[in-house]
This record gives C-alpha cells, structure tokens and sequence, in this order.
C-alpha cells in the first residue's frame, strides 16, 4: 500500500464525482423503494435495460444524454405497467406478499438480463460522444469529461427529483403516499393512482441514469448484479426515502471506493458497497436521515 | 415408516444405477439436477417455512466448495471430510447469517444475504491460495473400489445427500420447530408473545439451511476439478434454489424435490438442445408465472386438482 497526499486527494476527487454519479443511478430506487416499499430488486436490471436502449438510440447519432432523457417517457410507461402488474399480482391480493413480490423482482431482473445476453450477447458496449475519452486537465490531475457530464446530469436528476417532490402537489402526494396510506385515501386521493406515478417517475429516471452508466464505462448485461450492492446500500444509508440523504450516501460511498480502489486495488472495490450495506443493515438499519 | 422405506429404496436404486451400465451423460446432469434438490430443500427451510427470503444461497454454496478445496490442496482430505468440512463451515455462516434476522426482516435481509455472496467472492478473489480470480485446478484421487469412475461416485454421494436433506427438512417440518417457524412466519409479534422462542429458531433454520447448502457445495470442485470465485459464486444458483422452492411449493417439504427435480431436468435439456443462457431464462420466467399464477406451486395445483389428497 502506497500512500501519499496527492493520491488521497485525487482518491477523494475522484471520489466525489463517482458519488454523484451513483446517487443518480440510486434516485429511482429511493423513490420506488424508499417511498414507495416496492421491493424492486430489478432496479439495477431496468437500468441496464436503460443503458442498452441508450445504446441503440445513440448508434443513430444522437447525443447518449439526449437519448437518455428522450428514452424516460417510454420507461415512465414500463414503470406505471410494471407497478400495475406489481399492484395486481400482489400488493392487492395482501397475503404473503413478502417473499412471492422478492421473488417476482428477482425473476424480472433475470429475465431482463438473460434477454438482454441473448439480443446483444455478453460482449461489452459503449457509446460514442465528443466528451468520452478525454480528459480535463487540471495542473497534475486529469478528470475524464465522461465524469464531468455525469456528475452534472446526476446533480440536476437529484435537485429536481428533490424540488419536485418537495413543491408540486403530485410531488407532496408521493411523500404523503410514503407517511401514511390510509390517512391519504381519507383525504379522498388514490393511493394505488399515486404510487403508480411515483414508480413510473422512478424508471423514468432509471433510463437517463442508465445512459450515463453506459458513458461512464462499458456496459454488460450481467453489470446490474454489482449495482444491487451499490443502489441498496446508497438507499438504505440514506435513510428510505429522503432525497438529500440519497446524495450523502452517494457521496459516502463514492468516497469510500474510490479510496479503497486507490490504495487497495480494484480487486477489492467491488465489496465495498456490499460491506458497507451489511454494515448499516447491522448497525443502523434506519440509515443516516431515517423517516 | 412409509418415508423411509422410500428413502431407502431410493438411496440403493441410486446406488445400483451407478453401478449399471447406463451413459455417462446422464450421471454428469443428474449430479447438478441433485444438487439443486439439495439446494432448494435446504433454501425451503429458512424461506418456505420461516418466510425469509434468502439470496445468498451461493455464499453458502461457495463457502462450502472453497473449504473443500483448502482442506484437498493443503491436506489432501478424502471426500466425506471435504463434505463434513463445507457442512461445518456453511453451517457456522448460517449461523452468522441469522444474527441478522435479529435486526432484519423482508427485502433488507434479502438484500443482506446478496451482499453476503459478493463480500465472499471478494475474500476469495484475492486469497491466492485458493486459485485467486483465475482458479484452481484440481486433480481428483483415484476412485473408491465398487465405482467406475468418479462422477458416478459423486451422483451416489449426492442422491444420498439429497435423502438426507429432505429428511432433515421433514423432520423439521413436522416437528414443534417447523410448527413455531411457520407461527413466527406468520407473525413474528404474536409467536414471540405466545413463548415461541423466535430467535433460537431461526438461528437454528438458518444454520441448517447454512449446513445443507454447503455439504451440496462439497463436492462441487471434485466434480468439476476446477474451482474459481465467478462461478462458484454465481447468482443463477440462488434462481435455482428459490425457484425450485417456489416452483414445486413452499408448503411442504415435497415441493422442492418437485420443483427442482421438474426445473433442472428441463435446464439440463435446454442446456444441451439450445443454449446455457436459456437455461436461466426459463427458470426466471417459470418463476414470475407461478409467483402471479399458481403463488402455492406445482403442489397448491395438485391440491386444486385432487382436493382429497393431502
């Protein structure tokens, strides 16, 4: 272990752009997971879902961001049938939900991936774009404009996922839907009509954050499995549900791999996520900003 | 005495088979369809009885595989000492693994679990000892007297591995210790207030299923003579075990023999005819249909069917 006070501070810098970067590929699950309680394993798997349709989009010459924020109606679309499917297969039928809704998630996020080996095979993909590739050059440090864009991006996806929840009257109904069900179906609002939004907003989200997973590195099917640790453990951290929490843990995390790739190698990287979630699940399993 | 008189006749058909002159094939696939029998019994316990979903079931498999492997390379232990070592080991992370229903329930022990599986093949990708990220080859010892070769010895352990699995998950079942786990499955709350002793038992079902999961792993490097963390560690086992549970019905320790033995002939088949990848995507579909359809399985349709029977 080689240790000095340039890298420490390139591990941190480097660091705080890769927490941006996982706070928006955690958002969606921090509404539908956070808020929501949809045990949505396949979150990571519908991301990569993103990031291929990101894929196929980009490869007729339009901007990876763009087709990013151009393929959110149509995940908004996959979400609202998803919940629905979700709703009636389950959340309405009360019994046992438990371990059959774990199990549906479970089997979705196979499917995806399975479907996604068998169209494109388990090669790696990547996009094209002018700001891939090059670097910022900084005195002696380089930052990778790929992590530039997707620190910006991730740092729009969260204020205005964060205002829009906090502001709008739809927003207000999503949190409302998270305090208190019943309370919100006196209020005479619909519940199930609500929730559905949210998830539909919350896979929306899912394909810009699978766009700039694509732009941050190359992608493979079989990618989302190490991004169950890294969403799971920003969401919990960040206490369910709470938006400015989900950036902290974000950033926490971001830090903490980055340091370990640094001064442990990337052969231990992968484990830090998924230590770190143990740990909070062990020790505090309300995470930092807890509701 | 029905049970085990079945039990017997199996555990010496098995016996016999490995011994007649039937295709090697069929001893390579029947293996991994036993195997998972194992691993779906042992994944009922703790998920069909308790109702904790475990994702972690190749943490317990690999722990059990990787003690196998130390113990041949360092010490050149025969087989049963490899089976008790990965028994002993996956057994004591079961154990670990149960503290934390202490604190956890539903999606976060779950997800627990997931990080389980990648905390292990981190440990084990950089343990050089143990092969490291690219493996280990194994060289398997000469063959015990009555076999051929050693994969039919290995079909004989495994059958007989499975019998023993799904006694102890019978034997669990109709005993006060299934009683109390389907109690605190139905309410933690309430059993614990009635004097279930939630906590012991729950360890207790997850050191079992712990135990099972990793004697099924034993045997896994001998059987491949080769060893490497991607592999071992893969979540396709964890499909594989839960939706053999799922599938065949959680209720009662004959739904996994079902599910498992229903699901991993038709993988073995579609391996073979179309294509490994296939293999798990149907596995994934038949679970997201009988999970919305059919949510008590093969058995709960059967039971539909026949509605006298048990």
């Amino acid at each position: 272990m080689f240790f000095s006070f340039e890298l420490l501070l390139e591990a941190l810098m480097f660091g705080v752009l890769l927490g941006c970067f996982y706070t928006a590929v955690s958002i969606g699950l921090s509404v539908s997971f956070g808020l929501l309680d949809v045990p949505h394993v396949a979150h990571p798997a519908i991301m990569v879902l993103g990031s291929y349709a990101t894929y196929i989009v980009a490869s007729q010459g339009l901007d990876p961001i763009l087709s990013g924020v151009l393929l959110m109606p149509v995940f908004f679309v996959l979400g609202v049938l998803v919940y629905r499917f979700y709703y009636e297969s389950f959340e309405r039928r009360g019994t046992e939900a438990g371990v059959r809704g774990l199990a549906f998630f479970f089997g979705l996020a196979f499917i995806i991936e399975i479907g996604l080996i068998l169209v494109f095979g388990v090669d790696q993909r990547t996009v094209e774009a002018a700001y891939i590739g090059e670097s910022l050059e900084l005195g002696e440090y380089r930052i990778p404009y790929r992590m530039l864009v997707a620190f910006g991006v991730a740092l729009v996806l969260t204020f205005s996922l964060t205002l829009y929840l906090s502001k709008t009257f739809t927003g207000r109904a999503i949190k409302a839907v998270a305090q208190d069900e019943p309370a919100l179906r006196l209020m005479g609002a619909n519940p199930v009509r609500i929730k559905q939004w949210a998830f539909g907003i919350a896979t929306g989200v899912s394909a810009l954050a699978g766009a700039l997973l694509i732009i941050v590195g190359p992608v493979e099917p079989a990618i989302d499995r190490l991004y169950i640790g890294r969403t799971f453990c920003i969401v919990v951290l960040a206490g369910l549900g709470s938006m400015t929490g989900t950036l902290a843990a974000g950033l926490i995390l971001g830090i903490a791999e980055s340091m370990v790739l640094m001064f442990f190698g990337a052969s231990w990287a992968p484990a830090v996520a998924f230590g770190l979630l143990l740990l909070v699940l062990g020790v505090r399993p309300q995470g930092l900003f807890g509701r | 005495m029905r049970f085990w008189i079945c039990a017997a006749v199996l555990a010496a058909a098995s016996f016999g088979l490995a011994l007649s002159p039937v295709n090697e094939y069929f001893f390579y696939a029947a293996y991994v369809v036993l195997t998972f029998v194992v691993l779906a019994t042992a994944w009922n316990i703790l998920g069909g009885y308790a109702g904790y979903v475990n994702f972690g079931t190749p943490a317990f498999f690999g722990i059990g595989a990787y003690a196998a492997t130390l113990l041949f390379k360092s010490l050149g232990a025969p087989l049963a000492v490899q089976i008790a070592a990965g028994a002993l080991m996956g057994g004591l992370l079961g154990f670990g693994v149960g503290m934390l229903t202490l604190r956890l329930r539903g999606i976060f022990f779950a997800i627990a679990t997931v990080a389980v599986v990648f905390i292990m093949e981190t440990l084990m990708i950089n343990w050089r000892y143990v092969g490291g990220a690219t493996g280990l080859q194994l060289l398997r010892p000469e063959v015990i007297a009555p076999f051929e070769n050693y994969i039919r010895m290995l079909f004989v352990v495994m059958a007989w591995m499975g019998i023993a699995g799904v006694a102890i998950a019978r034997y669990v079942q109709d005993s006060w210790i299934g009683r109390g786990l389907r109690a605190l499955r139905d309410s933690e709350e309430a059993a614990e207030a009635c004097g279930v002793p939630t906590l012991k038992l729950k360890l207790f079902a997850c050191t079992v299923m712990g135990g099972l999961m990793g004697a099924a792993g034993a045997p896994m490097p001998m059987y491949l003579s080769f060893i490497e963390p991607a592999s071992t560690f893969n979540l396709n086992y964890t499909i594989g075990a839960l939706g053999g549970a799922i599938i065949g019905g959680m209720s009662h320790w004959l739904g996994p023999i079902i599910g498992a033995l229903l699901l991993g002939s038709l993988q073995q088949i579609v391996t073979v005819t179309i294509s490994g990848e296939v293999n798990v995507l149907i596995v994934g579909v038949l679970l997201v249909l009988f999970v919305v359809l059919a949510p008590e399985g093969i058995l709960g349709l059967l039971k539909k069917i026949m509605p006298r029977s048990r």
